[in-house]
């Protein structure tokens, strides 16, 4: 399979890229990863006339914490995180999101990035980003501007950003005392995306109250979502087995899955219930000071 | 016939011994010579535009804007085939199949048009550029409806043909089978369907094929099991345009793995041939993994009722199968030509039972043509699985523990050669040890006990069972021929005057690791270092005539064919070192490597020495030199068997299958190569894996093709794969030269009834009698929900 | 039809090579420099036949283009052995039989060379896990297996006698 032509540059600035992208319009896309844009392009189901290359812009791969936040930056490969042990031991959640993405040798090039830009519900970080409520940074022809994860996948394949922006940072508050997250993905095998997964990130107070829930899912709605009326079930209350299953029960009721070859809809809607409620206890538990 | 083998020193490196592979070290430094390795001075490049559509009439195609892309040399279409009359051939069943359609196209993916160009890239622009209108014509899917009164007729080519029933076959005693089932205490049914699975070997298929018009010569490098064969058919299908058999030069080099995918003739091979000809330069086309997935011919596809009888102690009596084959839309199974379901009939099993009944009936439908192996021989794999699931059930039904039913019906080792009542002559097996030894490995009592517990606390856990007879080594040639020529295979061995060999067989690895293997027999018959015996394979201008490697037959043939071959070299061995020693011929004996007077150890000669004498100082009256062919026709298939175990749990939240062991112990009777023949049973059971809980090529109503890439064909990577236990019995084969059965594709015939008789042995007790595989986590998780189960 | 000039150096030695931007790298591989160790085995990035180290980490070349190499380091099959003696990696799957029509083997030899690169020793979940870019449809795996952990073995003991180019026992 054999990509049509286009026109390829590699820019090396941030201040180039946006340039590029001004310049060619709809035309252009970026590339980082390409794991999602070359495959797409080898089948001819994006055709774009002109590439960024923008793995030439340096000072974009990095994990560090500063200003009480995790920031990573957009060409991070999905490979660091999973080496991190920032990441590892402060946020397991996003070590397991990475860890689980594709393969190991798609995830030395994938981005981190390329995964939430390019907005696919059925990508893995999407979900985590939400439960974590995470700020995008979008570097434009007029700087920075930060979205919010909430607003940041408007509709079906289409992210937030504008066609002269290109994301560079990701930004997940630091967690606070007595929080967990987790993320719990069911695939058919290794390199296949989600059945369905789901992210949960929880604080609990010193009663053990939880004071704070979000709930991302993958693959089972037409844009990543949160599961708002769950969340909402466990804000409030303290996290017994009855409260995880009826929050999951909810979170299944708010997915909205298609049926395909990785299952019936309703198959799927079903194993978003199994899943959060593995999740929510995993999450629970980590919120408790346990580490699983 | 005894059949031990003698052990050879290390040295000699014979039958026995775990030899490091010679093929190994062009693979392990890159330079291994594929397919798509060769490259030739003016090579073009071929890409195939196809049908989107399952079932269309092709209005109008045009090129144009192809045509006059930069690069874009020609478009080759249908209707320039038929000016050559080659726009239809034969199948290996004698069917035909398109090679570019003039009028409608007949499955999705279907090649419309090819496109020659200077450079890949831009034959892929030209593809993309070709327009084809079509109209929909009404698409047949499922081949239960393709049989109906009313469905539409998809062979239309066909004159007078008003159905899409392709032949109806049947063996066995009806009445007898009705009379026992009648008379039977228990009687179990099933419908089982084994769906469309495709063997997709990590290297697709291609060819390069060159006509050099000066000499008026073709040769094609190509991906293909059997590469004499297809020469022949070459020759029959062309001849008319002037290609004529010695003019025909087949070449398969290295092969990335076969196991049935490259027997078939596909139209692009005859495309390329086309282009090569008509354009006068060498024509490359290499497929890409979703024309593989989408358009070479599949397996399986068999829609079975089964039915079983016993007695209530558990006495297997009598076995029905009414079987519908989906052939697609031509029948282009490769099996032998007497058998259109190929060796479905091997389906008694491993059991002794006296009455059977089989029918099996093909139909057309809108998907591309086909019924090849899947790593397995002619249909064995259909066969196994329906029986060993069905001795399941009825084991179930009747309380009986599936391993006691099994025993109690096994034929016994006293039995062989066991004649069995659908008409195969089983050479020798001893069932009940194998089981036992896998019983007793996984230790099988204590996890039925573990079961129980589980089962007390709300777990899902099962051990499943398979106890198969696999039927290889095609053909004894009264009975097996493909197109009219009949299945024995080959062997050339020819020793140079210093004493080391080169032995050329019909055969053709595709990763079976023959130049190792073969060496060793050469090296055990007749002494000679195996590292000294040059092995090849796989160019017809050069190797003698066989009909290839498929269905487990290269060691029951061309390896039989080398031990007779070295046999004969042997006896005119023993004719010169009597000659240079002066003694009378009885007076020899023979260790592999040496003649010895008899009583005299310190008068021999090695078969270095005579091999020098039979070029410088051979007697008089003998042919100078020292070689041999052999054209091997064998007495009878061979039976190798085994009995697999294997455990699995259950996430009954998820509907997730998890292989916890499985132990697998093979008979394959003598063996050639231990490490390699492990290796292939870790292979087979690989691939029997694959279509128990993975893969599966089906079809929407339209006749789109679903699991036509990598996305959906779900091919187990190392994290699905358990690691497997194996070991063995040995049972040789009396018929055999040196006992050996063949070992290939045991797993794969045998490995998917335990995994599925494990699943539902999990899941008796709440109702279950059966699922098809793949027993996929939505399937599983559906059959607990339809039983009352709710996972967390 | 745009050609671009592009540098890097391939098993260690420096190339210049003219590619059309929408070249794959694969191809650029195979095609350009010859090399054709490097396999290509599906179009979705799924096989891994593909496997080369691109500055030291094994990637699939199908899923990049020839122009993204400028300024690279990468190696291939071919690079692994030096001067006719096999790797640890190569040497273990000779051994222990790791390879059977070959047509996965330089891929799955690429990550397994990475993976020890990395891992001193890796338990065998560690191995399948980092095998599990690469689909292999002859070995069923438990030999490539016990191949990494040869040459895991051999990597961390005493340097060990050359490995001869024929078979033996
Ligand atoms: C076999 C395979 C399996 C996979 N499985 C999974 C999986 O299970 N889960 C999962 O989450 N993903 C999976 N992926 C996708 C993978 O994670 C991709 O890498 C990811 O979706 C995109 O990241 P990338 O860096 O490769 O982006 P690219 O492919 O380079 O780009 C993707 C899109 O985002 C745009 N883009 C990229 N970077 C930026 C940026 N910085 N600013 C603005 N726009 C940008 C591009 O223009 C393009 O439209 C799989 C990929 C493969 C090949
Ligand atoms: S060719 Fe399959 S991953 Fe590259
Ligand atoms: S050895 Fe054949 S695919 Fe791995």
């Amino acid at each position: 399979m054999i990509p049509a032509s286009f026109e390829y540059v590699v820019a090396h600035s941030l201040e180039e890229t946006v340039g590029l992208l001004a310049k060619h319009g709809s035309d252009a896309k970026i590339l980082s990863g390409g794991m999602s844009l070359i495959p797409a392009m080898k089948l001819r189901l994006a055709q774009p006339v002109f590439i960024v290359d923008v793995n030439g812009v340096s000072g974009l791969e990095y994990i560090r914490e500063e200003h009480g936040e995790l920031r990573i930056g957009a060409m991070t490969r999905e490979a660091a995180l999973e080496r991190s042990s920032l990441v590892k031991h402060g946020y397991p959640i996003l070590f397991e999101t990475a860890k689980v993405i594709a393969d190991p040798l798609v995830r030395n090039r994938a981005t981190i990035g390329g995964n939430l830009a390019h907005a696919d519900p059925a990508n893995d970080h999407p979900a985590t980003m939400l439960a974590l409520g995470a700020t995008v940074v979008a570097h434009g022809p007029h700087g920075d501007r930060l979205i919010p994860i909430d607003e940041f996948f408007p509709s079906f394949f289409a992210s937030a950003l504008e066609p002269d922006e290109v994301l560079t940072e990701i930004r997940i508050p630091a967690p606070s005392v007595r929080s967990g997250g987790a993320y719990i993905k069911f695939e058919r095998k290794v390199g296949d995306y989600a059945i369905a997964a789901v992210a949960v990130n929880v604080t609990l107070d010193d009663h053990d109250t939880c004071i704070a829930a979000r709930i991302g899912l993958t693959n089972v709605t037409d844009v990543p979502a949160r599961a708002t009326s769950a969340e909402a079930s466990l804000v409030g209350h303290r996290i017994t087995e009855q409260a995880i299953a009826d929050a999951s029960r909810l979170a299944a009721h708010e997915s909205d899955p298609k049926s395909d070859l990785r299952g019936s809809a309703e198959y799927k809607r079903d194993l978003v219930r199994v899943l959060a409620g593995r999740a929510i206890g995993r999450a629970v538990s980590r919120a408790r000071g346990g580490s699983h | 016939m005894t059949q031990t083998i003698p052990m050879t020193a290390a040295a000699i490196g014979g039958m026995g011994h775990s030899m490091k592979r010679k093929e190994d070290p062009r693979f392990l430094q890159g330079k291994g010579n594929y397919v798509e390795d060769v490259n030739l001075p003016g090579m073009l490049w071929m890409d195939i535009v196809r049908s989107p559509y399952a079932h269309a009439k092709i209005v109008s195609i045009d090129a144009s804007k192809a045509l006059a892309i930069p690069g874009v040399l020609a478009v080759i279409t249908g209707k320039d085939l038929e000016a050559y009359n080659l726009h239809w051939m034969p199948t290996l069943m004698s069917d035909t199949q398109m090679v570019l359609p003039v009028d409608k196209v007949m499955y999705q993916a279907q090649e419309v048009a090819a496109v020659i160009a200077t450079d890949r890239y831009i034959a892929a622009d030209g593809a993309a550029a070709v327009d084809v209108e079509y109209e929909e014509l009404p698409v047949v899917v499922d081949p239960f409806k393709a049989l109906l009164p009313d469905a539409p007729v998809l062979r239309t080519d066909k004159p007078g043909k008003t159905d899409n029933h392709i032949f109806h076959w049947e063996v066995g005693d009806a009445a007898v089978t009705d009379k026992a089932f009648a008379e039977a205490d228990v009687v179990v049914k099933q419908d089982i369907y084994i769906p469309r699975i495709h063997v997709a070997s990590i290297e697709t298929c291609g060819c390069v094929a060159s006509f050099e018009k000066t000499e008026g010569k073709l040769t094609v490098w190509m991906t293909t099991q059997a590469p004499h064969a297809i020469r022949t058919v070459f020759a029959l299908v062309a001849g008319h345009v002037g290609l004529s058999e010695e003019k025909i030069r087949i070449i398969s080099p290295d092969i990335g793995g076969g196991f049935g995918g490259k027997v078939p003739v596909y139209p692009g091979y005859v495309i390329a041939v086309a282009a090569t000809v008509l354009i006068g330069k060498p024509v490359k086309w290499i497929e890409d993994r979703m024309e593989n997935l989408q358009a070479d011919s599949f397996a399986r596809d068999y829609h079975t009722t089964a039915e079983l009888a016993a007695t209530k102690d558990g006495k297997l009596t009598a076995l029905r199968f009414k079987t519908l084959a989906d052939h697609g839309y031509a029948d282009a199974a490769a099996n032998p030509s007497k058998f259109p379901a190929g060796l479905y009939h091997i389906c008694t099993g491993s059991y002794d039972l006296q009455a059977a009944h089989v029918e099996v009936d093909g139909a057309y439908t809108n998907k591309p043509p086909g019924g090849v192996a899947y790593r397995c021989s002619f249909r064995v794999t259909e066969a196994v699985h329906t029986i060993e699931r069905m001795v399941d059930i009825m084991a179930h039904q009747i309380g009986m523990d599936p391993a006691a039913l099994r025993m109690k019906n096994f034929i016994e080792k006293e039995q062989f050669p066991y004649k069995s009542v659908l008409g195969w002559e089983y050479d020798s097996g001893d069932y009940h040890a194998a089981l036992q030894k896998a019983m007793d490995i996984i230790g099988y009592d204590d996890l039925r006990r573990e079961q129980l517990e589980k089962r007390a606390r709300g777990e899902y856990m099962g051990i499943g069972i398979s106890s198969f007879t696999e039927i290889v080594g095609a053909g004894p040639s009264k009975d097996f021929d493909i197109l009219g020529i009949k299945m024995f295979d080959s062997a050339e061995i020819r020793v140079h005057p210093t004493g080391k060999a080169i032995a050329r067989f019909g055969t053709k690895s595709q990763g079976q690791g023959h130049e190792t293997t073969y060496a060793q027999i050469v090296a055990q018959e007749l002494g000679i270092p195996m590292a000294h015996v040059q092995v090849e394979e796989g160019d017809t201008d050069t190797a003698p005539y066989g009909l290839g490697t498929y269905a487990s037959r290269s060691t029951p043939t061309s390896g039989a064919a080398a031990a007779m071959a070295a046999r004969k070299i042997r006896d005119k061995a023993r004719k010169i070192a009597a000659y240079l020693m002066e003694v009378a011929e009885e007076d020899l004996e023979w260790e592999p490597g040496k003649f010895t007077v008899k009583g005299n150890p310190e008068a021999f000669k090695t078969i270095q020495e005579i091999a020098f004498a039979a070029y410088t100082n051979h007697p008089q009256g003998m042919e100078a030199g020292l070689e041999a062919t052999h054209y091997y026709d064998p007495p009878n298939l061979t039976y190798p068997f085994g009995s697999y175990i294997c455990v699995v749990d259950i996430d009954a939240g998820t509907g997730q299958v998890h292989v916890r062991r499985f132990v697998a112990v093979d008979d394959c009777g003598n063996i050639i190569n231990p490490m390699i023949v492990d290796g292939q049973i870790h292979g087979g059971l690989s691939m029997g894996l694959a279509p128990a809980l993975y893969e599966e090529i089906s079809y929407d109503e339209a006749g789109n093709c679903l699991g036509g890439s990598f996305i959906d064909y779900l091919v187990p990577t190392a994290v699905e794969t358990p690691n497997w236990e194996t070991d063995k019995t040995i049972t040789p084969s009396p018929h055999h030269p040196f006992g050996a059965k063949g070992v290939g594709e045991s797993a794969t015939v045998g490995a998917p009834p335990a995994i599925a008789n494990a699943v539902v042995d999990a899941l008796w007790h709440l109702g279950v009698r059966h699922i098809d595989i793949p027993m996929t986590p939505s399937k599983v998780w559906k059959v607990l929900r339809d039983h009352g189960v709710t996972g967390s | 039809m745009s050609m671009k000039t592009v540098n890097f150096t391939i098993n260690g030695e420096a190339k210049s090579v003219q590619a059309e931007s929408r070249q794959l790298l694969v191809h650029c591989i195979r095609e350009t420099l010859g090399l054709t160790g490097t396999h290509v085995g599906c179009e979705t990035s799924h096989c891994g036949a593909c496997t080369i180290h691109l500055d030291g980490e094994p990637v699939k070349s199908c899923t990049m283009f020839a122009v993204q190499a400028e300024g690279k380091s990468l190696t291939t099959v071919e690079g692994l052995a030096i001067g006719g003696t096999l790797n640890p990696v190569q040497e273990g799957f000779w051994e222990e039989h790791g390879l059977q029509c070959g047509f996965c083997t330089p891929g799955m030899m690429m990550t397994a060379t990475a993976l020890l690169r990395t891992v001193n020793e890796p338990t065998e979940t560690e191995i399948r896990e980092a095998i599990s870019g690469n689909l292999c449809r002859c070995t069923g795996y438990v030999n490539i297996v016990k191949a990494i952990q040869y040459a895991q073995r051999k990597m961390h003991a005493t340097p060990a006698p050359e490995a001869v180019l024929q078979g033996g026992d």
